[in-house]
């Protein structure tokens, strides 16, 4: 009996035991990362996984906050160059210590010409260790959202790299794989367990990890199976197979919440969706209208703004899983301001007004360019726009392609009325300004995704202004102007902000990040 | 025979050529991959250097011609979505779709030829007829659709009813994956673990159920055929037991056709797996070509395109062969047309 009674106990406590052991997280989304390079792709689903093995100077919470990481601090000391004081004691996975020149050695791989990330330091001029905690980076003139630029640079081992040849992010022309594809080795809260690309990615706790104390709760072991077919996905999530979800069906997610122990939780999301008009061109390439330009006309592109009813959009399109716009950014991005965002009001009758007296009351006819995977639902959005044109007479061709298609054709500026979405990682307003509002100049390397042939010259300086000004209240100013400007001019049709939803097993905490982008050391297993 | 040989690889060598430059050209339409490569930061120049670097601006002539000459080396190329050698890609993917090939093929066959059989014998019954209306859903059924169904049923909704049939907690079958996998020199096998048993069950009876009613509709089919030939009737009269009868003398004349069939199909099986393992997440080549046409990375497709149609010659060649071999007819009538030609 007695004996008994100690192997139940025994055989209690080691359940216990295991179950407080084995902490795991099973997860699963539509793609895998590309590569683990932490420099070679700049993608969604790659920089996911990475930011578990490698750490950037600074970090973004689930309030996207910036809070320091590697980097405790960070100020400028001149107008060009920013200081950064290290984390002390930080070590590497394999127990060597992190110093400045892992940092610097860093920054110059992400200046590779290999690199994709190359973009968001292209201002760096120089980045020096001026002891083994302290990195200065100086800058080809003032930049006052460098510290927002460096939350998507990894930090890498430099002996690590030189031992592994990997000193440059991998080079597409060269025939074999690079070690650091599959490979990896940093100062983040994993290690990599089990690497098997597209099918199982393991990842187990990092001992050396720094944060340990931080984040104590943090799970013992991730693993990452990619599910393509999103019905596949729902049904591993509720059949117990995976406990979180980040990309659930719009359409599943009345299902998954009258599932019991399932839960979903949702936030705005840093992208918003809106239609770009060929405003620039003498003549559309794609209508019917000949010898001059419909949308070069304001009232045209006022009177489409009216005829779009995105409510009606979010509720039989959506299904609510998005909130109007008027801006083309988020709540969350410095500069966002809500009085802004508010969408001119639908009125149908106003917009036959308008189309009338621009001198086009039985409308035109023109082609929608519209992608038909990229955005959630995009080219069911596309058919809603196309009905809801055809109330004020304007005849729309939708021609849905796939991204690999839509892209390059717009890229060749060779559409004249096109959907697109843009998120702002940087989550500065400048961002925003110089990719879709600037005058399109290669040289220059501004306004590479503005299609519309919109430019206008006091937004062109506002923007260059903003990348250069130190002076908070003056730069909020700038953008606040800029704001106002392009939102009278009406390049693009705002439509809407995505929402994001991930579902979960209710024993899973877990902060919503409003990029879409899970952190899993902020995740809790009860 | 050898000039018959010697025409039939030409032969096959001409497809192999057309097929390759069939999928170069189509490769045109499936757009870009450079938008993939590189983040949306990246700049016009950027792009375009990418483009060149890749050979992406030259003519499709050229392109196909550097492509040939590579295969004709061994040199598949690198995906331009994973960085990987495109032949070490392929080499890992491809003992997952063969399994599933396999065990789908062997499904077909044990499920089709016994259900054949019994449906020949006991014609008119009940049972009969529902399962050959069955065999009508499994033919009609887009894969797909069976595949979600299957998922629904044993997957999802078997939490639900397995637990009230008094089946045990574990009988339900994962929706997606391979299981755990055992490495045996150089192949991945699934076949070894329970998890991995477990896990190609969805997969290949969906592959499976097309061939399976295949099979068991040309079995049927046959054996009523063979039934109401004379040496049948003779032996009936001879006194031999029903078994014997059906099962050592009919059967037996029946199987010829079916497994010709099955021999061609299994082509079939290696290109209908895509499907099957898209909606299983099956970590096969089918699924592999897939996620690389949405990406547009050409090299990962060329192979893959030019790999099957590989398959789907060779195994036409050697079915030919085997036909000359087997049935005597074909050797005579060829004879005679090469007398007569030459």
């Amino acid at each position: 009996m007695f004996m008994k009674k100690i192997a139940a106990a025994s055989a209690a406590a080691l359940l216990m035991f295991s179950a407080a052991e084995a902490k795991t997280l099973r997860w699963a989304s539509q793609g895998d990362a590309l590569t683990l390079d932490p420099h070679a792709q700049n993608e969604g689903p790659t920089g996911a996984m990475n930011q578990h093995i490698y750490d950037p100077l600074i970090q973004r919470n689930p309030k996207l906050e910036k809070v320091p990481n590697l980097a405790l601090s960070w100020k400028p000391i001149s107008a060009d160059t920013w200081e950064f004081k290290l984390r002390p004691n930080v070590k590497f996975s394999d127990g060597s210590a992190l110093t400045a020149e892992d940092v610097v050695f860093s920054y110059q791989r992400a200046l590779q010409p290999t690199s994709d990330f190359r973009a968001y330091i292209s201002s760096v001029k120089e980045v020096k260790a001026v002891d083994p905690l302290t990195v200065h980076i100086v800058t080809n003139g003032p930049n006052p959202i460098l510290p927002d630029y460096t939350t998507s640079i990894y930090i890498m081992s430099k002996a690590w790299a030189e031992k592994n040849n990997v000193t440059k992010p991998q080079n597409y022309k060269d025939k074999e794989e690079t070690f650091a594809v599959r490979n990896a080795m940093g100062t983040g809260p994993y290690m990599v367990k089990q690497r098997d690309p597209d099918v199982r990615t393991v990842l187990v706790k990092n001992p050396t990890f720094w944060g340990k104390d931080q984040f104590p709760g943090m799970p013992d072991e991730i693993v990452y199976t990619p599910i393509k077919e999103p019905a596949t996905r729902v049904a591993a999530l509720i059949s117990g197979q995976v406990d979180f979800v980040l990309d659930a069906p719009l359409q599943d997610i009345a299902r998954i919440k009258q599932t019991a122990g399932l839960k979903t939780v949702e936030t705005a999301q840093v992208r918003s969706i809106f239609l770009g008009l060929d405003m620039g061109s003498p003549e559309l390439k794609y209508s019917d209208v000949k010898g001059k330009n419909p949308f070069a006309d304001k009232r045209v592109r006022q009177a489409m703004y009216r005829a779009i009813d995105v409510n009606a959009i979010k509720q039989k399109v959506m299904r609510n899983f998005s909130a109007s716009a008027g801006l083309i950014t988020s709540p969350g991005v410095h500069g966002y301001t809500p009085a802004l965002d508010q969408r001119l009001k639908y009125d149908v009758a106003a917009a036959k007004k308008l189309m009338a007296d621009a001198g086009y009351p039985n409308g035109f006819g023109v082609t929608l360019d519209c992608p038909n995977d990229r955005y959630n639902n995009d080219e069911q959005i596309c058919q809603a726009v196309v009905g809801m044109l055809a109330q004020i007479g304007i005849k729309v061709d939708l021609q849905a392609r796939s991204k690999t298609l839509h892209f390059p054709k717009l890229q060749k500026k060779d559409s004249s009325f096109y959907l697109l979405g843009w998120g702002v990682p940087t989550l500065d307003s400048h961002y925003v300004f110089t990719f879709l509002y600037q005058t399109s100049d290669a040289a220059k390397k501004v306004g590479g995704w503005n299609f519309t042939g919109y430019s206008n010259a006091k937004v062109d300086e506002l923007s260059d202004g903003m990348l250069k000004e130190v002076d908070q209240a003056k730069r909020d100013k700038m953008v606040a102007d800029a704001w106002a400007q392009v939102v009278a001019d009406m390049p693009y049709l705002p439509l809407h902000h995505q929402l994001i939803v991930w579902a979960m097993k209710d024993g899973v905490d877990m902060p919503i990040f409003p990029n879409d982008s899970p952190n899993f050391k902020y995740a809790r297993m009860k | 025979m050898l000039s018959f040989v010697v025409s039939r690889l030409l032969q096959a060598f001409a497809v192999m050529a057309s097929v390759s430059f069939l999928c170069f050209v189509l490769f045109n339409f499936v757009g870009d991959p450079v938008n993939n490569m590189v983040g949306q930061e990246a700049s016009q120049q950027d792009r375009e250097e990418m483009r060149r670097a890749l050979g992406l601006e030259d003519s499709v002539a050229v392109q196909f011609v550097r492509f040939a000459g590579n295969m004709a080396t061994g040199n598949f190329g690198k995906s331009f979505r994973l960085a990987r050698p495109v032949s070490a890609l392929i080499v890992e993917r491809m003992p997952a779709t063969l399994e599933l090939v396999a065990v789908a093929a062997l499904l077909a066959l044990a499920m089709g030829i016994p259900l054949g059989v019994l449906t020949a014998l006991r014609r008119g019954t009940v049972d009969t007829g529902a399962v050959m209306t069955f065999s009508l859903a499994g033919v009609a059924m887009p894969t797909f659709v069976i595949g979600i169904l299957l998922i629904y049923i044993f997957s999802v909704e078997c939490k639900t009813w397995a637990p009230a049939l008094g089946l045990p907690p574990g009988f339900c079958f994962p929706s997606f994956g391979r299981g755990e996998t055992v490495k045996v020199g150089g192949w991945t096998s699934g076949l070894l673990t329970p998890s991995g048993l477990k896990a190609i069950v969805l997969p290949a009876l969906t592959l499976s159920l097309f061939q399976m009613t295949l099979v068991l509709r040309l079995v049927r089919s046959q054996m009523l055929e063979v039934l109401r030939t004379d040496y049948i009737k003779f032996a009936r009269a001879r006194g031999l037991y029903d078994r014997s009868v059906h099962f050592r003398h009919a059967l037996k004349n029946t199987l010829l056709p079916v497994i010709t069939v099955i021999g061609i199909q299994v082509g079939g099986l290696v290109a209908f797996s895509i499907i099957t393992e898209t909606v299983f997440q099956w970590p096969g080549m089918g699924h592999l070509f897939i996620q690389s046409v949405q990406f547009a990375d050409i090299p990962v497709m060329a192979a893959y395109l030019v790999m099957v149609s590989f398959i789907f010659v060779a195994i036409n060649f050697m079915v030919d062969l085997l036909y000359v071999a087997i049935d005597p007819r074909l050797r005579v009538d060829r004879a005679r047309v090469g007398t007569a030609g030459g």
